[in-house]
């Protein structure tokens, strides 16, 4: 090699590591580094008034101030693993009726005109110029028992002879803010992915003798593979730690492990079995990302 | 009875008229080509027949059957894709069988068809590899075995060599012959490429701007091609400004300015004056450092110009006395070029008095 593409190759580098240095350092600093933390807490007590109880080690060669009381605290009561269950199902329920009604609306946009599918994907991604919280606070008003929409249900109840429901403060409400708040993360890459895709495929599939149905089960489907896999990913693992939502819509009994992880945290002030519940939901997300990877690895290969 | 008919089929995409009241009749087993220039419509006239498209009027009918209610999914005829569309997430065989379990064959069937369909195109052990791992030749099969296997009445294939290179294209050739020998469907194939469709087809029908100018056998459309357009289409043709000088039975006198006169083939209803052009080609015209090729009755002297080397031939471009270009093809039959010339030598050219063709203006 000459000597200007030696230099070239080490400027080539050099410029690497300069780009590539500082949001490695950031996630160094606030993520590897907070988390190395937390595992660390895991095995402490609590302190007396929040924070990590001191270690207090008189003798060097017995671990004080360390003890796994927390895990077995974990698995001692079913409450926990109870509430995992339902986050996961809240978190299931919630991608698979966003997959539903996302699916439509990315196909419709990949097969619009090209000078208007930048437009739609603007409408889908509009809802996050306005605030989280207060998207989540009207939804208090549109489920709340003086709304248009309760009345509603409640008449129509009252026709068949049933008991009036509450709307708000259920499982139901916030199911129906989680799907309306992850929607577009869901959209974003299936559109992405469906726009991709060869319309010759279609075309070859239809020539073949495939009718309507069959050319999207068999060749548009199987392709969107990888879309439906990133965006289920994108709504299913912020669900599961979402605490907000069940804060503000969700009854008494509505709590999920995000709100259980906050508690332990603001509430009753204990670090450690907070820590071994983030660390706990830390391990269902990666043994779920595992199982996905393992399902849908092997089609992934020609996307 | 034709398999296919089309008659007088029009397609117009707003002020353009694509496909220009177009009439062919393509007769079962042929291997039927339409040739044209990039643009003339033939992938709007093959998508109507695949029925991806419909005609804004006219009729195609298939074994006398008209197609216009029939959606593509239901017509026996398939197609073979410039851009092969092969599926990227089924296996070749999975590929291949598409068709078959579309047409909810039993499963014993599918598997013995796809074995049939593998060995034609010698993909046999390539059954379970995915598009993406194959060449582009062995992708170009896949695509033909894909679209033959449910043995369909009709055989859509758009400039199918198109991706392939050189070598491999004229492999292909000699395979695509053989194969529509052997599972003798009607091929109807669209190409660009003259050598490719004179080397394949049974017919062929040149189109130029919408419109089907002339049909015929290969060896007619190169040697009696019917306007001027075919026969610079289709191989490459000599051509000379001429006015007729006497027309008789059984030969043409023409002037050509600046050359003098020259004997020509005869043509029908043409009177003294006429003018037009005289096309010869090159491998019609013969070459000679010397002059014994006076016993020809066309005969010139010029300088050579340019010379082109291409391994079988050699290509000598010839200024003549008026200043016009004339091609002579010279076989290299002995090792080396076999005569000669360079450029700036002196040479003379002929061509015997039934040679060329007069096109009438
Ligand atoms: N869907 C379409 N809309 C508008 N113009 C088209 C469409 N399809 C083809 N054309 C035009 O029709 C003409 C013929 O095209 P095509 O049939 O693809 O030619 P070829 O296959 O011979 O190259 C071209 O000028 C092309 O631009
Ligand atoms: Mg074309």
């Amino acid at each position: 090699m000459t000597d200007s593409g030696h230099k070239h190759t080490r400027a080539a580098r050099l410029a690497k590591y300069l780009m590539g240095g500082p949001p490695l350092l950031f996630l160094l600093l606030l993520f590897a580094v907070p988390s190395v933390i937390m595992v660390l807490a895991s095995f402490r007590y609590p302190g007396e008034f929040g924070g990590l109880a001191p270690l207090t080690a008189a003798d060097p060669n017995t671990l004080q101030g360390v003890t796994l009381e927390t895990y077995q605290f974990f698995f001692s009561d079913l409450i926990y693993i109870k509430v995992f269950i339902k986050s996961f199902f809240m978190a299931l329920a919630t991608t698979l009726i966003c997959l539903i009604m996302a699916y439509p609306l990315a196909l419709l946009i990949a097969l619009s005109p090209k000078k208007n599918r930048n437009l739609m994907v603007l409408m889908v991604i509009l809802p996050f110029a306005s605030n989280f919280l207060i998207r989540v606070y009207a939804w208090m008003i549109i489920l709340g028992p003086q709304s248009v929409l309760s009345q509603l249900v409640n008449n129509f109840l009252h026709l068949f002879g049933n008991a009036p429901v509450h709307l708000l403060f259920s499982p139901f409400a916030v199911l129906i803010a989680m799907v309306y708040v992850h929607l577009p993360f869901m959209v974003l890459p299936l559109y992405s992915n469906l726009e991709k895709h060869d319309p010759s495929l279609l075309d070859a599939a239809q020539d073949l003798g495939a009718n309507g149905w069959q050319r999207f089960w068999r060749v548009t489907f199987p392709l969107s593979l990888p879309g439906i896999f990133s965006g289920s990913a994108l709504v299913f693992i912020p669900v599961l730690g979402m605490f907000a939502i069940p804060d503000i819509l969700g009854g008494t009994g509505d709590m999920l492990i995000g709100n259980l992880i906050k508690e332990q945290f603001i509430g009753t002030r204990d670090w450690p079995f907070g820590s071994t519940l983030s660390i706990m939901l830390t391990i269902a997300v990666l043994l779920i990302a595992w199982l996905a990877a393992k399902l849908g690895g092997h089609r992934g290969h020609y996307a | 009875m034709a398999q296919l008919e089309i008659r007088n089929v029009t397609r117009c995409f707003g002020d353009l008229i694509a496909v220009d009241n177009v009439s062919l009749n393509v007769e079962a087993g042929e291997f039927f080509t339409l040739l044209g220039p990039s643009g003339c419509g033939k992938t709007t006239l093959l998508r109507m027949i695949a029925g991806f498209d419909l005609p804004d009027s006219g009729q195609i009918l298939l074994d006398g059957k008209d197609l216009a209610n029939i959606p593509a999914e239901k017509r026996p005829i398939h197609t073979v894709f410039q851009s092969y569309a092969l599926f990227p997430h089924m296996t070749v065989a999975e590929n291949i069988s598409f068709p078959l379990r579309m047409a909810r064959r039993s499963k014993a069937e599918i598997n013995k068809m796809l074995h049939v369909a593998l060995e034609q195109v010698h993909l046999t052990d390539k059954a379970s590899a995915y598009p993406h791992e194959l060449s582009g030749g062995q992708n170009q099969r896949v695509a033909l075995a894909r679209g033959l296997v449910n043995r369909p009445l009709l055989l859509l294939l758009d400039e199918p060599l198109g991706a392939l290179d050189a070598k491999l294209r004229q492999e292909m050739q000699i395979d695509l012959i053989n194969l529509q020998r052997e599972v003798g469907i009607t091929f109807v194939f669209v190409t660009h490429a003259q050598v490719e469709a004179l080397a394949l087809s049974h017919r062929i029908a040149v189109m130029d701007q919408g419109k089907i100018v002339q049909v015929d056998e290969p060896a007619k459309l190169y040697s009696f091609p019917k306007t001027r357009f075919v026969a610079d289409f289709i191989g490459h043709i000599n051509q000379f400004e001429a006015q007729v000088v006497k027309p008789s039975h059984g030969h043409l006198c023409l002037a050509i300015s600046g050359l003098g006169e020259i004997i020509a083939p005869p043509l029908e209803g043409v009177v003294a004056g006429d003018k037009g052009v005289f096309a010869i080609r090159p491998e019609q015209v013969r070459i000679s450092a010397h002059s014994e090729l006076t016993e020809l009755k066309n005969h010139f002297s010029g300088v050579v110009h340019d010379l082109l080397y291409r391994g079988e031939v050699s290509l000598y471009k010839v200024k003549l006395a008026n200043g016009a270009m004339n091609e002579a093809l010279l076989p290299n039959s002995a090792p080396g070029r076999a005569e000669l010339f360079e450029v700036g030598d002196t040479v003379n050219l002929g061509w015997r008095h039934d040679a060329g063709i007069f096109f009438h203006d």
